[in-house]
C-alpha cells in the first residue's frame, strides 16, 4: 500500500474525551520483525480498555509497551510517542523506575515474590515511601481490602506467598500492585491461568478498581472483555483493526474482520 | 507522597545500581583474568626450562635431576596412555549405564541409582588411588597379570604390550583405576544428554515398530552424537588431569617402556611426586614446564568438549 | 502381516543382548562403588577410634590420631569456601542478569567451563608460583587460596544456572513496580535461587574437601598443632597421601581412617545438598 504515513487509514479510532494516555503512530520491532505496525489510540482515564485479538495479534507486546518492559531485553524497540498525561513515556530521558511506580502491570501467572505476604506487598511500597510501621500496616491493609483478600490474608501476613492458592496469589499480585498507589493499572491475561470461580472474583474486582485506577486489561477471552471493558481493541497482526466503545464493538462492528472474530467464525 | 523523597531515592536506585552491576561485573572479568594469571604465572615459572631445553623438552626421554636434564617424553606419553585406556574401558560401560539410567530402569529405581552414580563421581580421588594401591593392585598382580603375560603377551604385534612381571602398579592398572574414576562423570553427561531427545521423536520411532535398542542405537545415539563426543572430552579431561589416583598406582619410573604392565609416569604424578623435593631452578621450572604442557593439552580438550556440548544445546533450541 | 520371521527373531536377539549388556554395565559401576565403600568401612572402621579425633599425627612407628590435619582442612575449607563464595556468586550473577550483551558474559562462561575441569595440581603450581614464591613458605592462607580457586567456578555455575530457573515474570512483576535492578537482583531472584546456590556452594564444600593435589605445594604438612593459617598446616588429604605411601604399619592404620572420614563426610555433603534441593524445589 504506498504513502501508508502517519495514521492507518484502515483504523477506526472513536474520539475520547479526557485521555490518560495516547499512542500515536506506534511502531514496535522484536530484532527485524515488526510487531506493532503505527498504532494509534487513546486510553481514557479510569476506565476499564480492553485488547482483544487471536494469539500473536500484538495486544501483549502493545501492553508491554507502556511500562517499557521490552526494555529489559535486547534487540526489541518501539518508535512514535505513547502520552501519559502528555508527557512520552518513550522518550530516552523517561526514568524507567519511576515510570513503572506509576504504571502497575499484573502478569498471566501468578508472580509472588518469595517472601512473606506483608512484605510482598511493602516490597514496593518501600522502594519509594519511607513510611513508619504504622502506616505502613495501614496501606499493606488498604492494599489487600482493595484485592479483596484482606478477610483471607489478614491472620497469615506472615507466612509466605507462595502458599495461598492460584486465585489468592493473583489477587495478592493485584495488590502488590496498586499498593504503589499507581496511576495507571495493566493487566496481562490476569485471569488466563485461573478457575473460574477466582476468574468471577478478579472480574469483580477490576470493575471496583476503576474508580481509582485507568486500567488497560488484555484478554484472550472476548466474554470477559465485553464483562469488565467500557472500550475495546480489536487487534490483528500487528495492526489495530478497530476501536470503540465495547457495546458498538460487540453488538455493531463496523469492519467485517472484527465481525468475523467476535462471532467466532475466525480466531 | 512527597517529590522531594521520591527524587531522592531515584537518585541512590541510579547509583546504587551502578555500583552492583559494576561489582558483579568485575567479578566475572576476575575469572577471566585468573586464567591469564595462570598461563602467565606457568609461563613464567618454566621460563628457564624452556629456555635450557627448547623444544626438544617434548621429545627427549631423559629425566635426571642429578644432571639438570630434563625431557618430558615419558611423562607425556604415560598420561597419554593411560588416559587412552582409561576411555577404553569407560566409553561402552557409560554408555551402557546412560542407557540403563534413560530407558530400561523401573522408575522406582531410576532416581537412587542416578544418584549413586552421581555418588561415585563425588568420592575424592585419592581414595581411588588408595584403593587402587592396597586392594586393587595386589589382586591384579595375582590373579590377572600372571594371565594376561601368559595369554595376550605371547601374540604377535600386542604381545610385547602386555608382557612383563606382574608387579601389581603400572600403566594398566592406573589406566583400570582411571577408568573407573570417570565412568560416572561420562556416563551422567551422557544420561543428561539422552534426556533432551524429544519424546515425540522416540515415541515415533517406537511407533514404528523398533525395539528399545534401535531406538537408543539408531535414533537418540545420531541425534546426540555431538554431545555424547563432548562428553566423553570432558571425561578425557578429567583423566589427563587426574593427580591422587594415578599417582598411588603408576609407579613413577622414568624408563620409557614397551609394556603396559610396567610402571610409568603421568605429568600430574610427577609433579605430585616430585615438586616439593625439586630445589633447584631448572628441576622446578622443568616441572612447572610439565604443569603448562598439562594445562594446554586439558584446555584444548576441555574446550572441545564445551563446544561440542554448546552445540548440542542449540540444535536442542531450534528443535523446540 | 507378512514378517519374516528370521528377520525380527534376529532383530529381537541384538535388542535383549543389547539390553542385557547395559544392565551389566549398570551393574559394573554399582560393583566398583559397593566394594570401595566396603573396603573403606572395613579397613576405616576400626582404625577410627577416639583417639584418631584426640591426638596428633604421630611420627612413624608409634600412634596418634589426626586432630590436627582435621582441625587444619576444615579451617582451610572454610577460608576457601569463604573467599570463593561471594565471588563466585557475583560473576554468576553477571552472567545470568547483566550478560545479554557485549562479549564478557560468553567469554567468561567458556573460561569458567574449562577453568570447572581443569587440573587441580595447576592450580596448585598457581598459587606456588604467585603466593608461596613470594612468602617464601608454604602456609595454611595458600591452601585456603588454591581451594577458593576451585570453589569459584563451581559456584559462578549452579548461581547461574539457578538464576535463569527464575522465572522471568517474576523479575518483570519487581521491575512493573518501579524496583531498580540491584533491588530485584538481590531481594527477588537471588531469594528466589537460594535453595539452588546454596546447593551449589555445599557441592563445592564436597568437592575441595577431599582435593589433595592442590595442598601439595601450598599449604603442604604439618606434624604438629598450628593454628597460624600463615604456617605450614596439616591437612587429612596431604597426610592421607603421606601416611598411605609410607610402609609403617601405624600410618597406613590412620590413613584408611582419615579416607573413611573423608569419604563419609563428602558422601553426606552430596546427599544433604540434593535432599535439601529436592524439598525447597518441592516446596515452590
Amino acid at each position: 500500500m504506498p504513502a501508508e504515513n502517519t495514521a492507518n487509514p484502515k483504523t477506526i479510532v472513536p474520539e475520547i474525551i479526557a485521555p490518560k494516555i495516547v499512542v500515536r503512530d506506534l511502531s514496535f520491532y522484536y530484532g527485524d520483525y515488526c510487531a506493532l505496525k503505527n498504532i494509534n489510540l487513546s486510553i481514557a482515564e479510569k476506565m476499564v480498555t480492553a485488547f482483544i485479538g487471536p494469539s500473536g495479534c500484538g495486544k501483549s507486546t502493545l501492553l508491554r509497551t507502556f511500562n517499557r518492559m521490552y526494555q529489559l531485553y535486547p534487540k526489541q524497540k518501539a518508535t512514535g510517542e505513547i502520552l501519559l498525561d502528555g508527557d512520552n513515556i518513550l522518550d530516552k530521558k523517561q526514568d524507567l523506575n519511576n515510570l513503572r511506580a506509576k504504571i502497575g502491570m499484573v502478569f498471566q501467572k501468578p508472580t509472588p515474590f518469595p517472601m512473606s505476604i506483608y512484605d510482598n506487598i511493602a516490597f514496593g511500597v518501600k522502594l519509594y515511601e519511607s513510611l513508619n510501621k504504622n502506616d505502613m500496616d495501614e496501606r499493606v491493609e488498604w492494599a489487600l481490602r482493595k484485592a479483596a483478600l484482606w478477610t483471607e490474608a489478614k491472620d497469615k501476613l506472615r507466612q509466605s506467598g507462595t502458599g495461598l492458592s492460584g486465585g489468592q496469589q493473583q489477587r495478592l499480585c493485584i495488590a502488590r500492585a496498586i499498593a504503589v498507589k499507581p496511576q495507571v493499572l495493566l493487566l496481562d491475561e490476569p485471569t488466563s491461568a485461573l478457575d473460574p470461580i477466582s476468574t468471577a472474583h478478579i472480574e469483580k474486582l477490576i470493575d471496583e478498581l476503576k474508580e481509582d485506577f485507568t486500567i488497560v486489561i488484555v484478554t484472550h477471552n472476548m466474554q470477559q472483555a465485553a464483562r469488565v471493558s467500557d472500550y475495546t481493541a480489536y487487534m490483528y497482526l500487528g495492526d489495530l483493526i478497530e476501536f470503540g466503545d465495547t457495546s458498538t464493538v460487540f453488538t455493531n462492528p463496523k469492519r467485517k474482520e472484527t465481525e468475523d472474530y467476535i462471532t467466532g467464525r475466525f480466531g | 507522597m512527597p517529590t522531594f523523597l521520591r527524587e531522592a531515592s531515584l537518585k541512590r536506585h541510579t547509583v546504587l545500581d551502578l555500583l552492583f552491576r559494576n561489582l558483579t561485573r568485575v567479578s566475572a572479568f576476575g575469572v577471566l583474568m585468573l586464567l591469564v594469571a595462570i598461563i602467565a604465572s606457568l609461563i613464567v615459572g618454566s621460563m628457564p626450562a624452556i629456555r635450557a631445553f627448547g623444544f626438544g623438552f617434548l621429545t627427549s626421554s631423559e629425566w635426571d635431576p642429578v644432571n639438570d636434564q630434563f625431557g618430558a617424553l615419558i611423562p607425556i606419553v604415560g598420561t597419554l596412555v593411560t588416559s587412552a585406556i582409561a576411555l577404553l574401558i569407560a566409553i561402552p560401560v557409560s554408555f551402557g549405564i546412560a542407557i540403563f539410567l534413560t530407558e530400561l530402569s523401573p522408575r522406582i529405581l531410576r532416581r537412587p541409582l542416578g544418584v549413586a552414580i552421581e555418588l561415585l563421581a563425588g568420592i575424592p580421588s585419592i581414595i581411588y588411588g588408595m584403593w587402587g594401591l592396597f586392594i586393587f593392585a595386589p589382586l591384579f598382580a595375582e590373579r590377572i597379570e600372571p594371565w594376561l603375560s601368559a595369554h595376550i603377551g605371547t601374540m604377535p604385534y600386542i604381545g610385547p604390550l602386555f608382557s612383563g612381571p606382574p608387579m601389581g602398579i603400572g600403566v594398566l592398572t592406573a589406566g583400570i583405576i582411571l577408568a573407573i574414576m570417570v565412568i560416572p562423570f561420562i556416563a551422567s553427561v551422557m544420561r543428561d544428554v539422552f534426556e533432551v531427545v524429544p519424546t515425540l521423536l522416540k515415541e515415533s520411532a517406537y511407533g514404528l515398530g523398533a525395539t528399545t535398542w534401535e531406538v537408543m542405537w539408531k535414533v537418540v545415539l545420531p541425534y546426540t552424537k555431538v554431545g555424547v563426543a563432548g562428553g566423553i572430552m570432558l571425561g578425557l579431561g578429567r583423566a589427563l588431569g587426574e593427580t591422587m589416583a594415578v599417582t598411588f598406582v603408576i609407579g613413577n619410573s622414568h624408563e620409557l617402556s614397551k609394556s603396559l604392565l610396567m610402571p610409568g609416569n603421568s605429568i600430574a604424578s610427577a609433579l605430585a611426586n616430585e615438586f616439593t623435593e625439586a630445589y633447584g631452578g631448572v628441576y622446578t621450572s622443568a616441572l612447572i614446564e610439565l604443569g603448562l604442557i598439562l594445562f594446554f593439552i586439558t584446555f584444548v580438550v576441555l574446550s572441545l568438549a564445551r563446544y561440542m556440548l554448546f552445540k548440542l544445546g542449540q540444535r536442542e533450541g531450534q528443535v523446540t | 502381516m507378512n514378517v519374516m520371521p528370521s528377520l525380527y527373531t534376529r532383530r529381537r536377539i541384538i535388542n535383549a543382548t543389547g539390553l542385557a549388556i547395559s544392565m551389566l554395565a549398570m551393574a559394573f559401576g554399582l560393583f566398583w562403588l559397593c566394594w570401595i565403600l566396603w573396603t573403606l568401612l572395613e579397613h576405616g572402621l576400626h582404625a577410627l577410634t577416639p583417639l584418631v579425633f584426640a591426638q596428633m599425627t604421630p611420627p612413624p612407628g608409634s600412634g596418634g590420631g589426626l586432630l590436627n590435619a582435621i582441625a587444619g582442612s576444615l579451617a582451610m575449607t572454610l577460608v576457601g569456601t569463604l573467599i570463593g563464595t561471594p565471588i563466585g556468586i557475583l560473576a554468576g550473577t553477571y552472567l545470568a542478569e547483566f550478560g545479554q550483551r557485549g562479549w564478557l558474559a560468553p567469554v567468561t562462561r567458556f573460561i569458567n567451563d574449562v577453568l570447572l575441569s581443569a587440573p587441580s595440581i595447576v592450580i596448585g603450581l598457581f598459587v606456588y608460583e604467585v603466593y608461596v614464591i613470594r612468602v617464601k613458605h608454604f602456609s595454611g592462607w595458600a591452601g585456603a587460596l588454591a581451594l577458593s580457586i576451585i570453589v569459584i567456578p563451581i559456584v559462578i555455575r549452579t548461581t547461574e544456572n539457578m538464576l535463569r530457573l527464575v522465572p522471568t515474570t517474576l523479575r518483570e512483576a519487581a521491575a512493573a513496580l518501579g524496583a531498580p535492578q540491584w533491588k530485584i537482583i538481590n531481594f527477588i531472584t537471588l531469594r528466589a535461587a537460594r535453595a539452588g546456590i546454596i546447593t551449589g556452594v555445599m557441592l563445592a564444600i564436597a568437592r575441595i574437601s577431599g582435593e589433595t593435589a592442590p595442598l601439595l605445594f601450598t599449604a603442604l604438612n604439618n606434624q604438629f598443632w598450628s593454628s597460624n593459617m600463615d604456617q605450614p598446616m596439616a591437612n587429612l588429604p596431604v597426610v592421607i597421601f603421606q601416611f598411605a605411601m609410607s610402609p609403617y604399619e601405624d600410618w597406613q592404620k590412620l590413613a584408611w581412617a582419615g579416607a573413611l572420614l573423608i569419604t563419609l563426610s563428602v558422601l553426606t555433603l552430596n546427599i544433604l545438598a540434593r535432599v535439601l534441593f529436592r524439598q525447597k524445589a518441592a516446596s515452590h
